[in-house]
């Protein structure tokens, strides 16, 4: 299991938890929970931010909150 | 008889929502304020049938009822106030077919409100395109409500929305989740204290940080008892909610919902690949950008020198036509000339929101925003900042409006702060002719030191908008936490409607708003200049004719003397005066004091006033130049040297001079505070800039 932020570029993997605390519900609400999917589609220079697909959504976050994010690599 | 009912549109950022309103409404609606915040108020009016009317609402959008920013709370606040005049007879709820999984969380959210609650399903042309098949019907008995298949794209919908909304009293109004699923203990002891109210509501005035109205307050005395439960705890309920939702909704879509991903063309990745690619990405934008300004610059200035020439013309003709006197000294010199100095500025704002709106509606804004966020995140700005910092070239006053897509407030008001040190295109004239006086004519390696200056002073405006942003990021506190999450929205053509309206309201809302401000002071300062005390200035004429030294000067010159000598002693020339001890020592006289208070105004009245001052009949620069480089200080020095030059270049460059961007930051942060900040802050910069300049240099 590793935090979302080690994930490769292009890899996909299963979002095994989540720091509520430090996790804007917004993304929360966009699917970002346990069990769904994530892949990392594109990167900005310096890794950051990164650009995401969570579940059925699109979306780019900054490096600092996908720390608290957990996966476990499917590919 | 006719019946009018309140219809509110809700739904998430990109589902077309605003496209939905703009083809109910057209152009029978009005942007305003909500009352005390900059958040954008859409209301319009629209008829359903022969015997109803509505009055349409077009909420901000957003992802859920939880809300994180001003323009949540919003929602949130009108859906829960029943006694608010635009509390909803029936609520729309919007959503996008690619995305219905995710919109489908904030309807459940209104659907327990007890709302009826209507199910618009947009951008239903792409369904085949996608591969996805919807089982209505079904999903109908599921949600419980009445769902329409629209395209705004298309125009197909529309007409079936009116015919739902008009039976919206047939629509039921049961919730969707039941509270006591997310934590039974906690939601029972809730109950039990306030039983006749819907339990739902109540969690939300508990949970939401929302200056919600007195009333819906009492309705929860002693909402500190459930709030005792520490804000963590209360956290795991919202997001134990938010899964609890997923699940019912993920259950329903299984039964009704289908997405056959071989029929989908994949258009966003193999733009997405080109657009933010680490190297190409940023070329791409830059080019754009390119293109936008020389558009800009080149598209309107056809326009702006045929307003200016008709107003000037238009002065004239009113001249000759009305009879003389100081009312048509007031419309000729101070009114034609104020309105004059708004409409200038239509063509330039209209053509920077038309492009802007295009760049929003295809998707690419978000691009952009992804680009840039890592290297303007450490100044405070967002990736959003580019825009408005980059509109700022062309003029502050679209670009302080073009801040208003930045969601987080903080970031937004630091935008709208700094952008005025951007270089606009006002300060070009003055710029213009102090590098002409005091920069040497002279090239080095090829390259010339009056473009070095220019590109210089550019450089400056920048540098200054990041560094004082940087500053501003550590002094200002923030109450409304922001997180950087961003969606991306799928690529789309641009719904020219939606430009078109996007444009008419912009520029239609700075003529209005910041016409009455910029119009009142160009009266002001005419006034200033046409009048003065004593027998100085009502006597100017004779005591100019009489002036031995005058006697054997052509009429013309004589002519200008006299607005000279009467502008020196007028209430203006006296405050010039007045304040030379404090602006001496950055190397200036009271007649570039003089210019220095009338350019408050707008920077470009700069050169004018000194024409005027300096008795040169006619403002074609060589002549101008040539006087300004004769003038000279009591010891026989020049007064345009480099040491003054540069200040002043300083000073105008640090200054706001500007009362129409004051004008538009008040009215974007709602009240004179900030603008007040910035303008003494700003002065003061440029006051010390250029003394510490004038006195190293002299």
């Amino acid at each position: 299991m590793i935090s979302l932020d080690k994930l490769g570029l292009g890899k996909t993997a299963i979002i095994e938890s989540i720091e509520t605390d430090f996790l804007p519900l917004k993304l929360i609400e966009m699917g970002c929970l346990p069990g769904n999917e994530v892949s990392l589609l594109y990167l900005a220079p310096f890794r950051d931010p990164m650009y995401l697909k969570i579940d059925e959504a699109h979306l780019a976050i900054r490096t600092e909150v996908a720390k608290y994010i957990m996966v476990k690599p499917i590919s | 008889m006719i019946k009018t009912i309140n219809i509110t549109l809700i739904g998430n950022p990109n589902t077309g929502k605003t496209s939905v309103f703009n083809a109910l409404t057209g152009l029978n609606q009005k942007v305003g304020n909500y009352p005390g915040i900059t958040v954008e108020k859409k209301q319009g009016t629209c008829k359903l049938n022969r015997t109803t009317k509505a009055r349409v609402l077009d909420l901000p959008g957003t992802y859920s009822l939880n809300a994180s920013s001003m323009d949540e709370s919003v929602v949130i606040e009108l859906l829960l106030n029943k006694n608010d005049l635009d509390f909803p007879d029936v609520a729309v709820v919007v959503t996008d077919v690619e995305n219905l999984k995710r919109n489908l969380l904030l309807f459940t959210q209104i659907k327990d409100l007890e709302i009826p609650t209507v199910l618009v399903i947009n951008m239903s042309d792409q369904m085949k395109r996608k591969g996805i098949s919807i089982d209505v019907e079904l999903l109908e008995k599921q949600l419980n409500t009445s769902i329409v298949l629209i395209s705004t794209r298309k125009k197909r919908g529309i007409e079936s929305l009116k015919e739902t909304l008009v039976k919206y009293r047939s629509i039921s109004t049961s919730p969707i989740l039941d509270p006591l699923t997310i934590d039974e203990t906690y939601f029972k002891s809730l109950k039990r204290a306030f039983p006749n109210q819907s339990l739902y509501k109540l969690w939300l005035v508990i949970t939401q940080d929302v200056n919600f109205t007195k009333l819906e307050r009492q309705k929860v005395p002693d909402s500190a008892e459930f709030k005792t439960q520490s804000q963590s705890y209360l956290k795991k309920f919202q997001q134990r909610e938010t899964i609890k939702r997923y699940q019912i909704i993920n259950k329903i879509l299984k039964e009704t919902y289908h997405v056959n991903k071989e029929n989908a063309t994949d258009l966003r990745s193999r733009l997405d690949n080109i657009l933010i690619h680490k190297f190409w990405g940023y070329v791409i934008f830059f080019v754009i950008l390119l293109s936008i300004f020389q558009a800009i610059f080149d598209w309107s200035s056809i326009p702006m020198d045929l307003i200016d020439s008709t107003f000037v013309k238009l002065s004239e003709a009113l001249n000759d036509y009305l009879p003389p006197g100081v009312l048509t000294n007031l419309i000729t010199e101070g009114v034609i000339p104020g309105l004059g100095g708004i409409v200038i500025f239509i063509p330039q704002i209209a053509f920077l929101f038309f492009f802007i709106s295009i760049l929003e509606e295809t998707g690419y804004m978000s691009r952009v925003v992804f680009l840039m966020d890592r290297g303007l995140r450490r100044y405070g700005l967002n990736g959003k900042s580019v825009i408005p910092l980059i509109s700022g070239t062309a003029c502050a006053i679209p670009a302080v409006m073009a801040a208003r897509n930045i969601e987080s407030w903080k970031e937004r008001l630091i935008t709208i702060l700094v952008v005025p040190f951007t270089t606009c295109s006002a300060r070009l004239p003055v710029y213009l002719i102090l590098i002409s006086l005091v920069i040497p004519n002279q090239r080095f390696l090829g390259i010339s030191y009056q473009g070095l200056t220019l590109m210089g002073l550019y450089f400056l405006g920048f540098l200054m908008a990041i560094v004082s942003a940087s500053l501003m990021n550590k002094i200002l506190e923030t109450s409304t936490k922001s997180y950087f999450v961003v969606e991306m929205p799928n690529y789309k053509l641009p719904l020219l409607k939606n430009v078109g309206i996007t444009v008419w309201e912009k520029t239609r809302a700075f003529v209005v708003e910041a016409g009455k401000i910029i119009l009142a002071i160009s009266i002001l300062l005419w006034v200033m200049a046409s009048h003065g005390p004593g027998v100085n200035f009502s006597n100017a004429e004779d005591l100019v004719k009489t002036n031995a030294e005058y006697k054997n000067i052509s009429p013309d010159e004589l002519e200008t003397k006299i607005a000279s000598y009467r502008l020196e002693h007028s209430y203006i020339g006296i405050l010039g005066k007045s304040i030379e001890p404090a602006i001496a020592p950055l190397g200036y006289d009271w007649k570039i004091g003089i210019a220095l208070i009338s350019s408050f105004a707008a920077r470009e009245v700069f050169v004018g006033t000194l024409a005027t001052i300096y008795s040169v009949g006619n403002d074609s620069q060589e002549t101008i130049k040539n006087k300004m480089s004769a003038e000279i200080r009591p010891d026989g020095s020049p007064l345009f040297n480099l040491a003054s030059g540069i200040s002043l270049m300083l000073f105008y460059a640090f200054a706001m001079q500007c009362m129409s961007t004051l004008a538009i930051v008040k009215k974007e942060t709602n009240g004179w505070k900030w603008p007040l900040i910035q303008l003494v802050a700003m002065t003061f910069i440029a006051y010390f800039a250029a003394l510490i300049v004038y006195q190293i240099l002299k």
